[in-house]
């Protein structure tokens, strides 16, 4: 168990480099704060197509070629396509798989699916099992109001604590030598259900998963919060933000400055848009826009992402169950850019 | 070190009774006295508008019983028809339930409801889900209003 780092967390031996990523995004997500970092922003929700369902996977297509064309890797040369979204079956990523063909290994972790799909590129290629793998996730507004929700079009009024989907997808390619940032470690979570059943506030339902996987991460490396310039948690938004904080800080670990969550971030709080940004392409295109292209200037040199999932249907919802969340961590680091 | 992942049963009960309080005093409350003032605007701002067409009703000649389904009609279709220009949601968003409560709100329902699922087809999808939210609406009505008549049969008779 030479990898294996205390009870939860993994440190690649020889850790592999991600040589490309792009963040494909909707119209809503390129006019917030963040908007200058995305690297393909789309005007048309709807992508041209004729169904929001469609529309997602265009997203995540679009991602998905636009990183293997951005460091000129062909497809056959990609060994393992992981890739997740919140639909049922995971459509968007299956039918993406469909699209461009390379050995689909498909995933569901809600919202924190970048970060377990990330944590398996690494354990492929660490593992000896692949050279390249490309990771893509989608989220969609309407798809997922659709399937979690309403009606779009519904008189509704938001709850200040519920969050928006993010519209878009993003895409990574890992590879076991390239230049780009290093994917250190990784810290499997487990699942945590604090028995918070309302869906209007999934942040408060993924916090004790974020504070369960940051605490296990920082104890399994023997770290505290400032080794890291950046500890980013994938959606909880503004309300599961202050939780995680608050949750930690009863365990003596404080976050400080150096703390934000993507979902808080990609709306830059307006009220619009209730407690901030969910959605499998919120900590996606965060990290693939945001992050790595700070990292590329220097600003940031190590990053803990903590993404986020809230692991339930409408259906246990409607049955009365609780709402568990899971959180999965992976640590970047700014080395090997050459 | 310690988890916030419980070791058993009552530790997992424990600690989510503790973290509702902890929710409790996160969770942003909403500006009640606002969010008042804004359904009382907007209903009534809806039912003003159902009473400008009733008057109007009212102004060809029809008696008061008369005039009342041509209003409902025309809040049922001008409710539709906001639905359909993408304006109904917003103004709920404004007017919370004084934009929902109304029947131009009933007719949102089951128009956006109508909207969402025609991409699935006409039968299987918006003739078969176009009542998905304003269905219990129908049903519990419907049973009301029978139970109603039932009881007032009983007490003061046919």
């Amino acid at each position: 168990m030479g990898k294996k780092q205390g009870d939860q967390t993994y440190l690649f031996e020889s850790p592999p480099v991600l040589i490309g990523a792009r963040a494909v995004v909707g119209p809503r997500e390129a006019a917030g704060p963040l908007g200058q970092y995305f690297d393909l922003p789309i005007d048309d929700p709807l992508f041209g197509e004729k169904t929001a369902e469609k529309a997602e996977r265009r997203f995540l297509i679009e991602a998905c070629n636009a990183t293997l064309e951005g460091v000129g890797i062909k497809n056959e040369d990609v060994d393992f396509f992981l890739a997740g979204d919140l639909l049922n079956q995971i459509i968007s990523a299956s039918f993406t798989a469909r699209e461009i063909r390379l050995p689909f290994l498909g995933l569901y972790g809600a919202c924190s699916t970048v970060a377990e799909a990330s944590a398996l590129a690494g354990f492929l290629i660490d593992g000896g099992f692949a050279n390249n793998v490309l990771v893509g996730v989608s989220s969609h507004y309407q798809t997922a109001e659709r399937q979690f929700r309403y009606p779009i079009e519904l008189n509704l009024k938001h709850k200040l604590s519920s969050q928006y989907t993010v519209t878009g997808a993003g895409a990574f390619l890992y590879a076991k030598k390239g230049a780009g940032p290093q994917l250190e470690a990784a810290t499997v979570g487990k699942v945590v259900d604090y028995q918070i059943t309302d869906p209007n506030d999934m942040g408060a339902a993924m916090a004790p998963a974020a504070a369960d996987t940051i605490l296990q991460h920082l104890e399994d490396t023997g770290r505290d919060p400032d080794y890291y310039d950046l500890i980013l948690t994938g959606d909880l938004g503004e309300v599961g933000m202050q939780l995680n904080a608050a949750l930690l800080e009863q365990y003596g670990v404080t976050l400080g400055s150096r703390y934000q969550d993507c979902g808080a971030m990609i709306y830059g709080g307006n009220p619009a848009h209730g407690a901030g940004g969910s959605g499998c392409a919120c900590a996606a295109v965060t990290v693939a826009g945001y992050v790595l292209k700070e990292m590329e200037k220097g600003k940031l040199n190590r990053v803990l992402v903590v993404a986020t999932g809230a692991l339930h249907s409408p259906l246990t919802w409607q049955q009365g169950e609780s709402i568990p969340g899971i959180a999965h961590a992976i640590v970047l680091e700014r080395q090997g850019y050459s | 070190m310690t988890h916030i992942a419980p070791r058993d049963e009552a530790d997992r009960q424990r600690r989510a009774a503790s973290y509702q309080k902890l929710v409790q005093r996160y969770k942003p409350r909403p500006p009640i006295g606002r969010n008042m003032l804004m359904a009382f605007v907007v209903g009534g701002g809806l039912c003003l508008l159902g009473q400008i067409f009733f008057n109007i009703f009212l102004g060809m000649a029809l008696t008061p019983r008369e005039a009342a389904a041509p209003t409902l009609a025309v809040m049922i279709f001008l409710g539709a028809l906001a639905t359909g220009f993408g304006i109904y949601d917003e103004l709920a968003e404004i007017g919370g339930a004084g934009a929902a409560i109304p029947i131009s709100g009933f007719s949102n329902t089951v128009t956006a409801a109508a909207m969402e699922f025609k991409r699935e087809g006409f039968i299987l999808g918006m003739g078969a889900k176009m009542f998905v939210i304003a269905g219990p609406v129908l049903v519990y009505g419907i049973i009301t209003g029978f139970t109603v008549a039932l009881i007032r049969v009983f007490l003061l008779g046919m």
